[in-house]
This record gives structure tokens, C-alpha cells and sequence, in this order.
């Protein structure tokens, strides 16, 4: 199997805090790993290490290595802003910025220095059809994206995400804000995704994470109690704990 | 607790409308003043104000003519003024809520802006003398004047633009980060876009006071009756002019008069102002 990210028996601390403890991940490459575990456990802290958005505080310290295709990402020779177009991030709250869908959308690929109005018009387009957006917002492109619902936020979220074409995607509880309907949705743009993109959901509903990913993790006190397959841990789970907590017994 | 002791005395609904009246009295008796205020001075301004007095030069120290070296002497120390403090202003605002950590440099800029927005603008006015007339041999002029505005003007440019940044969603610049922007890329694309009502409110507040100001300019800008052309040239602008014509009792009309423009040009300011920043936010949030 190829993977795409492998994390390395990672330390992380914030101060004192020992957040996360050894822990060691292969993510393999386009498919969907669903990463699950009580609140605190550690799972949102550990995506946030594969883009380094643990960099912004001032207080995060880590030892233990993350490859991406094969390269260390920690590697003082890294660029943090190639590394984060690699590894796209939609996060719990839907955050468009107060500017045009078009311009949202827009906003990676500017940053990025694709400047060419018909470049960026086609690459727009693009980005909202494949995230499924494109039908309802064709007419409002330059209209504000915080008039959109939840939902339709979201969605342009993960169409700004992907318009700058990144290896992997992740997905901090991406549906936690939206209601069943919009969920779905999200849910099935996952599917359809994973084609061509590397997925890594945090979620807190186990359903989801189910119905979504091939591959899951357990996370318990910042370690990784169990990972495989995500049938595999649901129905056969080989540590008590983890049969706990899918069941409901706990988290 | 007394909030107990009142609702044991008066009956819930009773206190609910009693405070609901004082409440909207107080907001009736704040604008009340205003307009009484505005109102006495248009009473007794308005009547003098004609385009003569409005675009001529005055006459006879200003018993007679108009005030159109005065209108010009404002908008040019105010301009000077803003074009200097709101560069800084907005600066030191974006480096205290985007660069800086808490610690004690950032306390000690916080402290001085502080200091500064509390210190009697007659002081601005001393140290304008001091500094910017004699010392840097400015003399009394436009830039001399405007100078000593500028420092007054500054710490509310600051404080306003500082609440304002901060206030932004900090959603926005991970969402921006996360995407592959650079810090400034982050603060010039998303940042100040989304403070810019905020900011140009802060602006304005610095203008109004710079405008407004007439003990900070006394000892900088001259006293001069002619339309001010150069930087090096000095000025009366309106505040100045008013309080001239009402001390030396040259004219109490004419000092109306320069009131009620003084008053006009503000409302101009504001109001323009205003809608322009509530058409952009209205597009911004998309309602």
C-alpha cells in the first residue's frame, strides 16, 4: 500500500502539557482515514501537526518526525506555505472570509500568484463544481459569502481548499456546525473527493465516520489505542477500550 | 444583594418598566442636547452664511468680509494632519494586534497611547511652539500646525483602528494561513479588508478632532488672514479664527457664523463618511 503521510512516533506539548504521546500513523494515500476519540483526546492537535498550524502558538513544542512523500515536514528546510497549499485544512466553523464567493475561491490561487482573470475564472468554476457548490452559486459569484447558509460556507470552504489543488485534505469535524441535511451533503462530496485527494476527518460521530472513511483511528489520552480498517475496528475491535467507546460505554 | 431588595419592593414588571423608561429618557435627554447645541448654533450662524462669506477673503480683521482663508486653512492643517497620524496610527494598531505577544514593549506603546490621548491639547499646542516652530524652524505654519495635530490625532487613530483588528473573526487568518498565505499576504488580503470600516471610523474620530481644535494650533499655525498656499505658510483656521473674532470681540456674528461652518464641515465628514462605510460593510457581510 502507498501512503502519503507517516507520522513517527510524535511528542507534542503545549507548555507542560503533554498532549500527544508517541504517536505513530500511516495515512495511505486517497482514501479516507476517520480519526475518532473523546473530546481532548488529541485528534485535532495531531492533524494540525501535518500542516503545521501548531506553529502559531507560541507555546507548541514537538519531537518525533512527519513525512510527506517521504520528505520531513519539520525539516528546517521546509517552506511552511508550500507545505500548507500541499496540505489543506476546512475547519469546525464554516470561515469564509467577508469577500465575494468568486473571491474566496479566488484567494489561494491569488496568494499563490495566478493572477490571469481567465485562469482564475476557470479554476473558480472548477473548484465549485467539485465541491459541489457550482449549481447554487453560479449567479452570485460576486455576491458576499457570508450570505450563503452554513452548509453552502462549508462547501466553499472545501471549494477554496481545493482550488489550489492540494495532495491531502483535512477536516476538522467539518459537519459539527451544519445540520442532517447539509451533512449529507458534506458526506457525499466526500465520496466523491477521495478520487483524488487524500482525506483525514476528524469527527466525533460515529456514524459518519463509518459511512465516510475506509481506514480509522482511536484515539485515547493523546496515544493511538487502535488503527486499521474502519469495519474492522467498528465490528471487531481488538482493545477493550475502543469496543467501550464505540459502543457508547464512554466519551 | 440590592437587585433582591427592589424586586422584593416593586413587583418584577413594575421595575422593568420603570428602568425601560429611564433608559429611554436618558437616550432622549443625550439628544436633546445635541440638537439644542447644533440648533443654537445654526440659529444664530446660519443667518450670516452667504457665498460671500464664504468665498471671500474678510476684511477689517474679520469684522467684515469672509472666511474663505479660514475654510482653507482647515481642510489643509486637518489633511496634513490625518495623512501623517493615520499611516502611524494604523501601523502601530496592526503591529500591537497582529505582530506583537503580549509583553512589555507592547504594554509600553499601549501606556503612551494612552497617555497621549489624555494630555490637554493646549500642552500639544506648547510643544508645537517648542519643537516644530523654533526648534525645527518650521515657524508658524500649515506644517507646524498640522504636525502638532498629528500627534493628537494619533492615539485615537490607534486605539480605534487596534479595537477594530482585533475584533476580526480569528477564523479569518487561519482559514488564510492554512491555505499557503504568507503573514502579510493574511493581514494586507483579509485582515485590514475586513477592520477597513473600523479603521476609517477611527480616522474620522482623529479628523473630527483635529478640525475641531483650536488651543493646539494657537501657537503653531500664525494667525494669518491670507489663503495658505505653501506648507511653510501660516494659517487661521477656523477654531482659531472663531475664538479670535469672540475674545477680541472683534465680531460675535461673524464668530457665529465661522461656528456654523465649523460645525457643517464636520457633519460633512461624518455623514459622508458613514454611509460610504456602512454601502462597504452592507457588501462585505452580504446583507
Amino acid at each position: 500500500m502507498e501512503y502519503i503521510i507517516e507520522a513517527e512516533n510524535l511528542n507534542v506539548y503545549f507548555d507542560e502539557l503533554h498532549i500527544l504521546k508517541g504517536v505513530s500513523l500511516k495515512i495511505p494515500k486517497n482514501t479516507v482515514t476517520a480519526l475518532i476519540g473523546p473530546s481532548g483526546c488529541g485528534k485535532s492537535t495531531f492533524i494540525r501537526t501535518l500542516n503545521r498550524m501548531n506553529d502559531l502558538i507560541s507555546t507548541f513544542r514537538m519531537d518525533g518526525t512527519v513525512l510527506l512523500d517521504g520528505e520531513d515536514i519539520y525539516n528546517p528546510k521546509v517552506d511552511v506555505v508550500d507545505l500548507r497549499k500541499r496540505v489543506g485544512m476546512v475547519f469546525q466553523k464554516p470561515n469564509p472570509f467577508p469577500k465575494s464567493i468568486f473571491d474566496n475561491v479566488a484567494y489561494g490561487l491569488r496568494v499563490h500568484g495566478i493572477n490571469d482573470k481567465d485562469i482564475l475564472e476557470h479554476k473558480v468554476e472548477e473548484a465549485l463544481k467539485g465541491a459541489a457548490l457550482w449549481d447554487e452559486v453560479e449567479n452570485i459569484l460576486d455576491k458576499s459569502a457570508m450570505g450563503l447558509s452554513g452548509g453552502q460556507q462549508q462547501r466553499l470552504c472545501i471549494a477554496r481548499t481545493i482550488a489550489v489543488e492540494p495532495e491531502v485534505i483535512l477536516m476538522d469535524e467539518p459537519c459539527s456546525a451544519l445540520d442532517p441535511i447539509s451533512t449529507t451533503k458534506i458526506e457525499d462530496l466526500i465520496h466523491k473527493l477521495k478520487k483524488d485527494y487524500t482525506i483525514i476527518i476528524v469527527t466525533h460521530n460515529m456514524q459518519q465516520a463509518t459511512r465516510v472513511s475506509k481506514y480509522a483511528a482511536f484515539f485515547l489520552h493523546g496515544e493511538i489505542v487502535e488503527n486499521g480498517r474502519t469495519e474492522q475496528i467498528f465490528l471487531e475491535p481488538c482493545d477493550q477500550r475502543t469496543e467501550d467507546y464505540i459502543t457508547g460505554r464512554f466519551g | 444583594m440590592g437587585d433582591c431588595r427592589l424586586h422584593r419592593i416593586i413587583p418584577p414588571k413594575i421595575a422593568q418598566k420603570i428602568m425601560d423608561v429611564i433608559f429611554w429618557a436618558s437616550g432622549i435627554i443625550t439628544l436633546l442636547i445635541l440638537l439644542m447645541v447644533i440648533g443654537y448654533v445654526f440659529y444664530k450662524g446660519l443667518p450670516v452664511i452667504n457665498l460671500e462669506f464664504l468665498f471671500t477673503d474678510p476684511m477689517d480683521s474679520g469684522k467684515a468680509g469672509g472666511i474663505f482663508p479660514m475654510i482653507v486653512s482647515s481642510l489643509y492643517v486637518t489633511f496634513i494632519a490625518v495623512l501623517v497620524s493615520a499611516p502611524i496610527g494604523v501601523g502601530a494598531a496592526l503591529y500591537l494586534a497582529e505582530y506583537a505577544g503580549e509583553n512589555r514593549t507592547v504594554r509600553l506603546i499601549r501606556f503612551g497611547a494612552e497617555t497621549l490621548s489624555s494630555i490637554p491639547s493646549i500642552i500639544f499646542g506648547l510643544f508645537g511652539l517648542a519643537f516644530f516652530v523654533i526648534y525645527l524652524r518650521m515657524g508658524w505654519s500649515v506644517l507646524s500646525g498640522g504636525l502638532t495635530l498629528a500627534l493628537m490625532a494619533l492615539p485615537t487613530i490607534l486605539a480605534a483602528s487596534e479595537v477594530s483588528i482585533e475584533s476580526i473573526n480569528k477564523s479569518y487568518a487561519q482559514g488564510s494561513l492554512a491555505l499557503g498565505a504568507t503573514k502579510w499576504q493574511t493581514v494586507s488580503k483579509v485582515v485590514i479588508p475586513a477592520a477597513l470600516p473600523g479603521i476609517t471610523t477611527g480616522i474620522i474620530l482623529g479628523m473630527a478632532r483635529a478640525i475641531a481644535e483650536a488651543a493646539a494650533i494657537l501657537y503653531t499655525v500664525g494667525a494669518a488672514l491670507i489663503t495658505p498656499i505653501s506648507l511653510l505658510d501660516p494659517a487661521r483656521p477656523l477654531p482659531l479664527h472663531l475664538y479670535i473674532l469672540a475674545t477680541e470681540g472683534i465680531s460675535l456674528d461673524n464668530a457665529w457664523g465661522t461656528a456654523a461652518v465649523l460645525v457643517i464641515l464636520i457633519l460633512i465628514i461624518t455623514v459622508t463618511t458613514n454611509t460610504l462605510v456602512d454601502r462597504y460593510r452592507k457588501q462585505m457581510m452580504g446583507r
